[in-house]
């Protein structure tokens, strides 16, 4: 539904958000609220370098998704699955709430940003709770330099 | 054909690693292979399900009940255009009297005309014989609910909500049997297949379906499709289908 060619130039206002200097010129309302607040992630680390992540993320995805759903490749650290078990938050009551609900973690910025994505009218927003899954043993991200030196497809 | 290396080497460290601490949705399976270098599903492969209709009850639809709930097809009391992956018919021999039972989904051809028609190339073959499609280029143009002989597709025609997190669905995109790739590809048996397989309670236990790999002469499924006779829906149309019928 989208490629990552597109995204060339937007990209440049998305470096621009994390340049305070840049951003003051964005818009006099963004200043005004400054960059989204973002919940903090599970595990001490993301599954790439953070200024890595902030810029890139929906390149691994677009690759991980042609990845999984035509070579049956899974569950690896770019898996959106994975984005959603280590960044969605729990509301008041410990019920998980939707990931790209407002001011949610794959909400914030983007709204700052002026992104509209469709991926959650299909995906799971919230992580997986079922029995059949959650039954099984967890997951836990190596300590060690990320995900065990995988090599970068 | 034995199974690819990256298939063992999941199994291994999925068996090796035990102290793990929690976070919900991914599995220690998932892990695993994140470790490893996986590779693509090969041609080496070809999955394959052999329904014995002597075995299919004809008030049994366990296997209808699970797929539902693999993927979470819930209804809208609208069945016109509810998404239905397994269909289960009941054939009455006019003149016998003889009446078989039988699930009828996506047969997954080795020359699928949903493929052939599909404009974009949502539609596909994945190289171990799937037929699926990729929601992601899908354009819901619906060629390919028309062109299927089985018609074993459905199209989304309203908002989801509540989707499985292994299974997306939505809106404006076809969709049908995966056969549980996301089961397949950890060496799971397909939702319908273990259903049928499983005894007791809600469950079905009439070993009517036969999952596996149609190219490995030692499986047993190609051992049975070997010995006995069976058929494929709509030979006549030379499809080379991955879903064989016994007893039909
Ligand atoms: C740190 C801020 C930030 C966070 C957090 C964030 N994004 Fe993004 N995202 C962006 C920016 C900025 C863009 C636009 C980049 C561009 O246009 O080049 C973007 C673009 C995207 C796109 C491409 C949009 C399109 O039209 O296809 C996808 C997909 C995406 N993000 C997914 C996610 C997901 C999933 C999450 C939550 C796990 C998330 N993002 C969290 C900043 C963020
Ligand atoms: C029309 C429905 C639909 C939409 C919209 C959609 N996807 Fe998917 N996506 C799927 C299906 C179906 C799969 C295959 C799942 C499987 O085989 O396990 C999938 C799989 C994936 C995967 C691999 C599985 C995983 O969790 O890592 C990624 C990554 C992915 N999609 C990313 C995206 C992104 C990013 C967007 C938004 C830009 C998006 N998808 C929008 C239906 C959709
Ligand atoms: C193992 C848990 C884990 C997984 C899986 C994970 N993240 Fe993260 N992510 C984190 C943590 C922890 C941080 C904060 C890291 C830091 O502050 O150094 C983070 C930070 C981020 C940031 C930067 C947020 C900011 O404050 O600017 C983005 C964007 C992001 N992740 C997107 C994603 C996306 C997209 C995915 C899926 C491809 C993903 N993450 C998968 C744990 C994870």
């Amino acid at each position: 539904m989208s490629g990552g060619g597109f995204f060339a130039i937007p990209r440049i206002i998305s470096a621009a958000i994390f340049a305070p200097v840049l951003a003051a010129v964005v818009s006099v309302n963004a200043l005004a609220d400054g960059p989204p607040k973002l919940p903090r992630g599970k595990g001490a680390t993301c599954v790439e370098p953070l200024d890595v992540m902030r810029r890139n993320h929906m390149d691994f995805l677009n690759h991980e998704r042609d990845l999984t759903v035509r070579g049956g490749i899974r569950g690896r650290k770019h898996s959106l699955v994975g984005c959603i078990a280590c960044h969605a938050q729990r509301d008041g009551h410990g019920d998980f709430i939707r990931i790209d609900a407002p001011g949610q973690f794959c909400h914030a910025c983007h709204e700052f940003t002026g992104v509209k994505m469709d991926c959650f009218e299909c995906h799971a927003a919230v992580p997986d709770t079922s029995a059949s899954h959650a039954a099984a043993p967890p997951f836990v991200p190596p300590r060690r330099g990320g995900y065990g030196g995988e090599t970068r497809p | 054909m034995t199974a690819p290396a990256n298939r063992k080497r999941r199994k291994l460290l999925a068996a090796a690693a035990s102290t793990v601490a929690a976070a919900p949705g991914l599995r220690l399976m998932e892990w695993a292979a994140a470790q490893s270098d996986a590779q693509p599903v090969t041609a080496a492969t070809r999955w394959g399900l052999l329904i014995d209709t002597d075995k299919c009850a004809v008030d049994c639809d366990a296997c209808v009940r699970a797929c539902n709930d693999e993927h979470g097809l819930t209804g809208t009391g609208r069945p016109e255009t509810d998404a239905q992956w397994i269909r289960k018919v009941t054939l009455t021999d006019e003149h016998s009297g003889r009446v078989t039972s039988l699930p009828v989904l996506c047969q997954h051809c080795e020359q699928p005309p949903c493929v052939d028609v599909c404009p974009t190339g949502a539609s596909f073959r994945r190289e171990d014989g799937v037929v699926l499609v990729d929601k992601h280029t899908c354009i819901g143009c619906r060629y390919c609910v028309i062109a299927c002989p089985y018609q074993a597709r459905s199209f989304v025609h309203e908002n989801l909500t509540a989707q499985k997190p292994y299974s997306p669905r939505g809106k404006g995109t076809v969709e049908g049997c995966t056969l549980c790739v996301h089961r397949i590809d950890e060496e799971r048996a397909p939702a319908c297949v273990e259903v049928c397989n499983s005894g007791g309670g809600d469950d079905c236990g009439n070993g009517a379906l036969l999952f596996g790999d149609l190219n490995d002469p030692q499986s047993a499924i190609a051992r049975r499709l070997k010995s006995a006779p069976s058929r494929q829906l709509r030979a006549d149309l030379d499809l080379n289908t991955g879903v064989r019928y016994e007893n039909l």
